[in-house]
This record gives structure tokens, sequence and C-alpha cells, in this order.
């Protein structure tokens, strides 16, 4: 099979021209996923561009994306498949006299019959395809089960119809928020990739790329403020896409040096807790 | 390569990260696509396949760093690698046109520590990455003062290279710098981002020279007894009562994912309980959308009480921080009990609910329970059975059947009287009374350790020396 990308160096080029700055572990692991076909789990804090890495890629290498929101209750049906009933009820009825059993019976368990969910859909996919299984936490244990098959054998098996297995390898992200400890059996069969809060140079960078009308004076002190209130002891740090919204913020209000008068006033926007905004405040004004 | 790998995964293991069979072969598989010149590239690609847990990372980084610090080529260890020489000649270049002095000599070795000092200032003051590497191996050459098989572990080694560096001093002066650079006094928000900005160099250095040291150590010693020595707990197996500062930092870092996971846990958990008897009314009320036809039963869900909780912590000394981390992860998943009530003691008791009522930070309380409670009677030793005598007569009357009990503490009692009846009549009165210990199950009933007298009282007394056993437990009584 054709490799989707020839280099780490190409995966991040090609990710910086659709406006997502990767650093070194990202694109060696997007690089990676391509190179061994294997889904990669992506874990990290809210607001740090898990999900827009899938888009990204998806982007990148030109492939439709499908996307599998997770939540409690999520079952086979929703994700994977499910027979038309009302549609089944109708071809039985439609010629109640002219068919035999067997030949109804057949007939019924067909494709035509079939409605794809996202992850059939992937699998059955003529054209490339970055598949995204997003906030995979979310569902119970025993549905993580339902993944399996598909994640180590890129196949589904129906019952009434046999195994379908992809016609091409899909890209597969899945990514989780960490509210609880997935199953060994899913983890091991995934690449493991921890997106963290960027270093000052990239959030700049970030910064200068995402917001435009920023001056890169600008860019640099947002970056060095979020970076000191990051190490500050907070309920919630304020994530990349909340650096993004304040720097669009200063900007739209055309400020275009910070000082703490104007921090202070803007911080709702980086910081969402009442008590967190007041530590920050208190942090950066009088520091004695 | 397949040597160096295979012998890279048995130390990871031996380190505590689970690494398994097929991970193993993807991190074979993987490094054939990765030269292993690309050192970064190569460390994700490992890292990747091999550590499925964030909090395994750092342990992952330090084996790495010892077994294959050595290889690629600019971590050569034989000096005369071309870009750091060439660049130490300009610098040098510059420093003597600057002071007009004539010294000779091309190598670094021939500056005095005050130009060292003034270098890595410089290099510190334009976050020269490059520089700072260099520096940092001249400084570990020069002053750790390292001789091959001499048993010092690698803390030593770095003592006595900060020591000659004096980094704090160097951060005063970086800040002058600075604020002579900008020509005036810097506002207090420009001073703080500065003062975080050198801050964070002066941290890079110092880990230059940690990995530098350490690479000299594996050289000199081998990379499997390296590992060995470098070779920490986990996280979640730190114990609470020997936990070096740096430890504490991480666990207090690893408790508030855990919270998170076990309250999402804990709330699952009690919504998905067994299925209850027919809804009949809510069954009726469905059935209006198919006719009539009642097509989709509907259950009543069991709601189980929510057990009510009362915290007795001993915070003396020696268990202090074991109390501390167990109030913190009480308290975080306080919406998995019904009412939350907190008593600290050392031979006095007091009640510190109120310092978590109403306070968002449970850092900050903790803080206040430390500093404010009333916890001392006569002088400042555990006394356990004066403690549950006060509790008893003061506070008795609220333990009820819905009450669930937690004694916490290494029950050391200074061979005070146990007054052990207060349990027994606490225990009658309550639905549960758990009794969590610190200490290692073997010094149970060692000394002046009394949980034995006071345990057979109990509905069972737990070992709860890291976070991993207090995370078992506390799953257990939600």
């Amino acid at each position: 099979m054709a490799h989707r990308f020839e280099s780490v160096q190409q995966v991040r080029e090609g990710l910086k021209d659709v406006n997502y700055l990767a650093d070194d572990g990202i694109a060696g692991v997007a690089f990676l996923a391509d190179r061994l076909g294997k889904p990669v789990l992506v874990e990290g804090p809210a607001g740090t561009g898990k999900t827009q890495l899938a888009k990204s890629i998806a982007e990148v290498t030109g492939a439709r994306l499908i996307r599998l929101q997770c939540y409690e209750g999520l079952d086979e049906s929703k994700a994977l498949y499910e027979w038309n009933y009302k549609k089944q009820l109708l071809r039985i009825q439609a010629d109640k006299n002219s068919d035999s059993w067997t030949e109804v019976h057949d007939d019924i368990f067909s494709d035509e019959f079939l409605l794809t969910r996202p992850l059939l859909e992937a699998i059955s996919a003529d054209d490339p395809v970055v598949l995204l299984i997003d906030e995979v936490d979310r569902v119970e244990v025993e549905t993580e089960a339902l993944l399996l098959e598909i994640l180590s054998e890129y196949q589904v098996s129906i019952p009434e119809l046999g195994t379908i297995t992809a016609k091409q390898i899909p890209l597969v992200f899945l990514t989780s928020n960490n509210t609880r400890e997935l199953s060994e059996a899913l983890k091991r069969r995934c690449l493991y990739l921890h997106v963290d809060y960027p270093q000052m140079d990239r959030e700049k960078e970030i910064v200068l790329t995402k917001v435009p009308g920023v001056s890169d004076n600008l860019a640099d002190q947002i970056a060095r403020i979020v970076r000191s209130i990051r190490q500050l002891d907070l309920k919630k740090a304020p994530s990349v896409s909340e650096t993004i919204d304040w720097a669009r913020t200063l900007v739209l209000l055309g400020i275009e040096h910070i000082d703490a008068e104007k921090a202070k006033e803007t911080l709702h926007i980086l910081l969402k807790y009442q008590t967190d905004i007041a530590k920050a405040a208190k942090e950066l004004s009088v520091d004695k | 390569m397949l040597d160096l790998l295979a012998g890279f995964v048995t130390e990871l293991r031996n380190a505590g990260l689970p690494v398994s069979l097929t991970e193993n072969l993807d991190a074979m598989e993987a490094v054939q696509h990765i030269p292993i010149e690309d050192r970064d590239a190569f460390k994700y690609a490992l890292g990747a396949t091999l550590v499925k847990n964030n909090s395994h990372w750092r342990a992952f980084e330090t084996v790495f760093e010892v077994y294959f610090s050595l290889r690629g080529p600019e971590y050569n260890l034989v000096e005369g690698d071309g870009d750091l020489d060439e660049m130490w000649r300009e610098m040098q270049e510059q420093m003597r046109q600057g002071d007009g002095k004539g010294t000779q000599g091309g190598s670094m070795d021939s500056l005095t520590p005050e130009e060292i000092a003034q270098l890595l200032m410089q290099a510190l003051m334009n976050g020269d990455q490059a520089m700072m590497r260099a520096l940092a191996r001249q400084a570990v050459q020069r002053f750790a003062g390292m001789e091959p098989g001499r048993p010092v572990g690698g803390t030593y080694y770095l003592y006595r290279t900060l020591r000659n560096l004096d980094l704090e001093g160097m951060l005063e002066k970086l800040m002058e710098a600075s604020k002579q650079q900008v020509g005036g006094e810097l506002t207090d928000l420009e001073e703080r981002l500065e003062r975080d900005e050198y801050n964070d160099r002066i941290e890079q250095f110092k880990q230059e020279i940690e990995a530098e040291i350490r690479r000299r150590l594996v050289a000199d010693r081998g990379a499997e007894a390296m590992a060995k020595t470098l070779r920490k707990p986990l996280p979640e197996d730190v114990e609470f009562m020997h936990a070096s500062r740096d430890e504490m930092q991480n666990l207090k870092k690893a408790l508030q994912p855990l919270t998170r996971k076990l309250a999402a846990r804990l709330a699952r958990k009690r919504r998905h309980g067994r299925k209850g008897p027919l809804d009949f009314r809510n069954t009726v009320r469905h059935s209006l959308s198919y006719g009539g036809v009642p097509a989709e039963p509907k259950f009543k869900y069991p709601r189980p009480a929510k057990p009510e909780l009362m915290v007795v912590a001993d915070i003396s000394g020696s268990v202090a921080a074991f109390a501390r981390f167990t109030l913190m992860l009480v308290y975080a998943i306080q919406g998995s009990f019904s009412k939350v009530r907190s008593f600290v003691f050392i031979d006095g008791i007091d009640e510190v609910t109120d310092y978590f009522k109403g306070e968002e930070d449970i850092a900050n309380a903790i803080h206040r329970v430390n500093t404010e409670a009333d916890v001392v009677w006569v002088d400042g030793h555990s006394d356990y059975g004066h403690a549950f005598e006060v509790f008893w007569e003061r506070y008795g009357k609220d333990v009820g059947p819905k009450t669930t009990v937690l004694l916490l503490g290494d029950a050391r009692n200074n061979y005070h009287a146990s007054q052990a009846w207060v349990v027994k009549e606490m225990r009658h009165k309550a639905r549960h009374v758990y009794w969590l210990n610190p200490e290692p199950k073997s010094y149970w009933n060692t000394g002046d350790s009394i949980v034995g007298d006071y345990g057979t009282h109990t509905d069972g007394v737990y070992e709860c020396r890291n976070l991993r056993q207090l995370e078992g437990f506390v799953e257990k009584l939600a």
C-alpha cells in the first residue's frame, strides 16, 4: 500500500500548511500511524487541539473525515450498523405473494437494507478516509469492546452478512480527555500520543498563525503571560483555544501592549473560575 | 539494535511500566521507520508504542536517557565536535575583544570561573541553547570532579556542580541586567514575566547539567547499572511517609486527574446499578407514542443512599502527609457522599469541616487545617486515646446508622492508654468503621503502635502506603 507521508518532516510541513503547528511528538506519531497502520490514541487536557489534529490530517491527506462522537449509552446500532427495519417490513409486505420465503429472507438481509454508521462507513469507504472517534472515554468499558475488532483488524463482522474487511486502511484517531482509565485491550492496539500545553515558542507561533492582525510583539507577550499563568496552581489552566480567544479579543480591542490593568480586565476570557481569576490577577499585579 | 531494545524494554518493566509483548513488537517495527540518529523522533516513536499512560512518561524518559544518550553524533562524549568548538572560539574571540585581554589557548579549559559565569549569563540572557549545552558540559567537567569507578550517586555530582555556579545569584543578576537594558523600572507585570522567563532558562540549564552527568556516569558504569540506581517508583507507588519534596509535588499533580477519574467512575457506578421494579407510570406515559401499546417497559432505577462520611485524622508529624492526601481525595470527590465531616487531632481534637466549606481551593483549606486547627492538648505528641475520648464525648451523638467513620493514622500512641472502647462503641452505632494505616503491614503492632487494639473493633484495617492503595480503598467505600 502506498504511504501517505514520506518523512516526519513532510507531516510537519503539511500540517503547517493547513495552520496546524505540530511538535516533534505529534508529527512523529502521525507518521508512524501511517507506516504501521495503527490507530492513534490522543490524550491530553481539553482544548489542546486533539480533535483538530485529526481534522488537519484529513485536510492534508485530502481524505474525508468520518467522525464518531462518543457518549454514554452509545451502542452498536449507533456506532457500527443497523438494519433498516422499516424498509425490511415494506419489502416483505410489497410482494407478499410472489416470492418464496427463502428468497425474501435472503433478500432483506442484504446491503440494501443495511444502514451504515460511522465505523462501518469508514471501513467500507472506497475513497481515503480519516476516522475520528471523539472522546472515547465517555463510553462504558463494555462498549469499548465494540471498537476492538475494527481497530486491530480493520474489519466488521455482521452475523447476517459475514465479515466486511476494509478496502484501504484508514487513519484512525481516538481522543480522550482522560476522565477514566481506558482498558488495556484498547490501549494495546493503539499508538499513544499525549498532547500537552505547548511550549512558549510554539504557542506564540500558534497565536501568530491563528489570529489575523496580531503583531509579533503582542503574540510574544500573550504567550509569556499565559505561560506564567499556567505555572500557578489553578483549577483549570488556560488551554490553547482560550489563548487564541484571548488574543482575538486583544486584537479586537486594539490593544498593542498588555499591562497589568488590561490583563486583569480581560482575564475572564482566559480563565473560567472566579477563584482562578482572582488568583491570577493577584499574582500578575502585586508580585513583589 | 535488537539487543539494545530488549534491554531497554526489560528495564522499563523493572521500573514498573506495564509493557506487553505486542507493544514490544510494535516498538521493534516502529524503529525500522525512524532513524536512530534523529533522537527526538526516535524517542517519541518508542514512547508512542511503549508508554500508554502519561504519568509514566518521566520514568520512560529517564530510562531512555540512560540507554540511548550515548548514541547519535551530537551526543558523542569525545571532544571535538565541530559546531560547538567553532562557537567556542567565536565566543572567546568576542570576550577577548571586549576585555582587551590576550589570553591564548583555543579550548575553554583556560577560562577562569568568572569568565564562565559571564558566558553563562550571556547564554541565559539570549536563550542560546547550544551555548547552554556547551557550558553545561564544561561546568560538569570542571566542577563535578567525577572520578571513574567512584561509587557516588549522580546527585552528589549535581550538587557539587551547582554549588560552584550559584544559579540563585544568577537569577538576580539577570533581572538587574534586563532592567538596565530597558533603561528604567519594569512594571510589576513585566518583571514577573522576565523572572519566569529566566527561571525557565535556568531550569533548562540545570537539566542539561543533569543529563551531562548522567551521560558521563553511563559511560563509566554501563547502562544497566545506571538504570538500576536511577529507578524511582512511579507516582502512584510513592509512599506517603517517605516522599521527598519533589515526589510530593508529583503526587499532588497525580492526585488531580485521579480524583476526576474516581468521581466519574463512582457516578457511573451509581447510575448503572441493577434495574429495579417496573415503573408503571413511566411505562404508560411512554406507551402513548406507540398508540397505547406498552412496547417499551420502563424500570425504576434504585437510588442507593450516599454514605455520610466522618474522617478522623491524625495530623502529627509522621503521618501528616498521609492525612493531607486522604483529606484532599475525600473532599475532591465529596459529591459522592451526602455529607463529609472532618476532624483532626494530635492529642487534642478539633473539627475542621468549616475550613472546607465555601472554599473552592482544597489546598488552601488544608493549609488552614495545618495552621489554625486547635489540636494540641498537652505536649503535642500523638495521643489517640484522649483524642478519641473527646471525639466521642463531643460528636458521638452525631454518629448514626448512615455514618461511615474513617480513622487515619499509624496508631503510634506514645504508650498512652488506648481507650479502644470508643472505637467499639463507634462501630456499634455507625454503619462502618475503617482504619487506614500508612505504615507497611510489617511495622504494625511493633514499638508503640497499637493498631491491633483498635483494629479488632473496626470493620477493617487497610494499609494505605501509596496513592494506588488509597484510590482502591476510596472506590470501595463510596
